[in-house]
């Protein structure tokens, strides 16, 4: 009898493990955090939480100067990330995968190590070799006779100071991706361009780059929401500091959340963040589709 | 017949045997769970554990975590509900408010009352008041703290400098001193937006400067006397400051003290083992404390219990954790930890007993001694204290920076007031 159902209702049956899973580890947390946004729910506070509906969401965008300055500033670093990010991973990628030559595997190896190492760990280095005084950065420019900067100790150079030690961490990142796609690329339009007399520089820039964008669009769409999500690094050297200025949308949420236990008001940051993310994948994944074709 | 009796006669000595040693271990084989900050007192005391467990049977189960952790670790475990902790460290001050009103701590009136030998009086009165609230003891206070001075006594006898004892003195030393073309800087002190706010209430208390009226609720960050406070602690380190003082806690501040790059550093008498033991710093022989410089109302330092040891209110195990910490900060083991592993302590009859001062140097205790007493809290004795300290602090970073201030500080103390309306009672 048991089985006989089990027969009819396979379709539902199978996908039921992953169906499960999801409702509990996605589903249920962003249902309960769109809830938590809507109540005035704080650990500090006497009164018992209510239900204030979009109240939240009204005062971040109204009376709240350090939420959308933190916006910008995950865009800013975002943007500034991806930028260099991606223009260094591809270049490396297509450099090391130039010509064979003697221990590139070596060097392959080499080049992927900050990939591989813990974020605290790179934020505590990075934090040494960055301080203004003791650092070893600015003992080195010194003795080149380059300017020195305060890196991460002021607020006009801190955000410049992160970018740096994320693209350190992440271009690895992209030349992986830029490899794995350099090796999925067909020959002939290279040997057609050999006959032609194209130069390097000419295939690079008319073959290959235009051949990768599909895999380079996937790694910067990658890049983009770890970078916009970033939280190791920045909590690790900073803060959030000096002052505010590099307090960024996670770690503001993080401040509400765990420093003010404004639980609500930290939920109605969090559904915006997640809009936002969701936003720019569908735009980038529309976009895509109406590009190919 | 005489077997028989032979094993009624062993069983009677086992059993009475066996009941007596039940009697001197009533906990025997419980355990209990113990979260602790880290911290000195921490330090002192962990090594020792394994003798409590030997005296009473009871297991310890101990883990401990950097303060912030260590606040949001616990929040989060007593929000959940089931949490199975038993004795945990705690700040009077940060938190003390915040978890008294959720009803985390267990009140250890009953326990203290009723143990004559624990002399729970024995605790000075100014740290006994800073762990209770709404008539609730809290915590046990495990150590109190001031705001010195610590200085470099090697550069200021070279240039034939009196060791300040106002603020304005101070200042006008840190200028003489200061010296960036070769890396040697004036003053030190902290500069992250946060932890500098305990750091800053000396120098506003020192110009008569409060946080609010603690009748009326009304915000004063922005009067004469606070501004005051404000600038002096601001210019000290924007114009004497080593240039990465914004990212400084005392760890980063120790760290270049300890490198002879400053002058003059104001932070927690607490600190000084970093600075003044031979084994830990390279500046032990050439530092000298001195009490807290005097502004125009006077020398007004904090004079602070920073950490107290708790019992969680739901924990299952309440007589066993109370079995803890009556031997944890007991008289004999606070004989040991404050004479031998040099922490401020709470107890009065340590602090006369000569066992007790004897690692305590010389000039170090002449600048305690002369701090006790002035004001019981360096932050604002709110719920919401973090968020405070945030507001505050970011007025100080926009003045380092050399920013407009004054208009930081009328918009913090507008923010400020809808907190402290919020509090009301």
């Amino acid at each position: 009898m048991i089985s006989r159902w089990i027969d009819r209702h396979e379709k539902h049956i199978f996908p039921l493990p992953a169906v499960i899973f999801i409702i509990l580890m996605m589903v249920f947390p962003l249902g309960y955090t769109v809830w938590n946004s809507l109540t005035n729910w704080t650990l500090t506070s006497k009164a018992p939480t209510e239900f204030i509906g979009m109240t939240n969401y009204i005062e971040l965008f109204t009376k709240d100067e350090r939420f959308i300055q933190s916006v910008w500033r995950t865009f800013y670093f975002t943007g500034g990330s991806l930028i260099i990010q991606v223009t260094l991973g591809v270049a490396s990628g297509i450099l090391i995968d130039a010509k064979k030559y003697p221990g590139k595997r070596i060097v392959n190896s080499i080049l992927l190590l900050p990939m591989m190492a813990t974020p605290v760990a790179i934020a505590m280095v990075w934090l040494l070799i960055l301080e203004p005084t003791t650092g070893v950065m600015n003992y080195l420019l010194k003795q080149v006779g380059l300017p020195i900067s305060k890196w991460l100790s002021s607020t006009s150079t801190v955000i410049p100071s992160l970018i740096l030690i994320d693209s350190w961490e992440w271009t690895p990142l992209i030349t992986l991706i830029t490899l794995a796609g350099l090796a999925t690329l067909p020959t002939d339009p290279y040997e057609s361009a050999i006959v032609d007399g194209a130069n390097t520089f000419q295939t690079i820039w008319h073959i290959t780059l235009p051949m990768l964008r599909p895999t380079i669009a996937i790694g910067a769409l990658l890049r983009f929401i770890d970078c916009f999500k970033t939280f190791d690094i920045i909590y690790s050297t900073t803060g959030g500091g000096p002052g505010y200025s590099s307090e960024t949308l996670n770690i503001y949420t993080y401040q509400n959340s765990f420093y003010y236990f404004k639980f609500g008001y930290a939920s109605s940051m969090l559904v915006i963040f997640f809009a936002i993310v969701l936003g720019t994948v569908l735009f980038v994944t529309y976009t895509r589709k109406r590009l190919e074709v | 017949m005489k077997r028989l009796n032979l094993l009624l006669v062993l069983i009677l000595i086992l059993s009475s045997v066996l009941s007596v040693s039940a009697q001197d271990k009533p906990f025997d084989g419980q355990t209990i769970r113990v979260v602790l900050a880290n911290h000195a007192w921490t330090d002192a005391v962990a090594p020792k554990i394994p003798e409590f467990e030997a005296l009473t049977g009871i297991k310890v189960e101990w883990e401990s975590y950097g303060e912030e952790q260590l606040n949001q670790k616990l929040t989060t475990e007593f929000i959940a509900g089931n949490a199975g902790v038993d004795v945990f460290m705690t700040r009077p001050l940060q938190e003390g408010a915040n978890m008294e009103m959720n009803g985390w701590y267990y009140d250890l009136a009953e326990k203290t009352a009723a143990d004559v030998e624990y002399d729970f009086e024995d605790f000075t009165e100014s740290s006994r008041s800073a762990t209770t609230f709404n008539g609730t003891i809290t915590a046990i206070p495990l150590v109190t703290e001031q705001e010195i001075l610590y200085y470099r006594k090697d550069i200021l006898e070279e240039n034939g400098i009196e060791v300040p004892t106002t603020l304005d003195e101070l200042y006008a030393a840190a200028e003489k001193l200061n010296d960036p073309a070769n890396e040697f800087y004036g003053f030190v002190a902290r500069g992250q937006r946060s932890p500098l706010v305990t750091q800053l209430s000396s120098f506003i208390y020192s110009y008569g400067g409060d946080w609010f009226d603690r009748d009326t609720y009304t915000a004063t960050l922005n009067t004469p006397e606070t501004l005051a406070g404000i600038e002096m602690y601001s210019n000290l380190l924007k114009n004497f400051g080593p240039p990465g003082v914004l990212n400084m806690h005392w760890a980063q501040c120790i760290g270049i003290f300890n490198e002879k790059k400053v002058a003059f550093y104001t932070d927690a008498s607490s600190l000084y083992p970093n600075l003044l033991d031979p084994t830990k710093s390279d500046v032990a022989e050439v530092t000298g404390c001195a009490v807290f410089p005097a502004g125009p109302a006077g020398a007004v330092m904090y004079d602070i219990t920073a950490w107290g040891l708790s019992i969680y209110a739901e924990s299952q195990n309440k007589d066993a954790a109370w079995e803890f910490i009556r031997w944890a900060t007991g008289k004999e083991n606070s004989l040991f930890i404050q004479g031998e592993k040099a922490q401020q302590l709470a107890r009065t009859s340590v602090w006369n007993d000569p066992e007790g001062i004897k690692s305590f140097p010389a000039d170090w205790a002449a600048a305690v001694a002369g701090s006790i007493g002035a004001k019981s809290y360096d932050r604002p004795l709110i719920t919401a204290v973090t968020e405070a300290r945030d507001l505050i602090g970011g007025i100080v970073v926009t003045a380092i920076e050399g920013g407009d201030y004054l208009k930081a500080a009328d918009e913090a103390n507008v923010k400020f007031q809808e907190m402290l309306n919020n509090e009301k009672p």
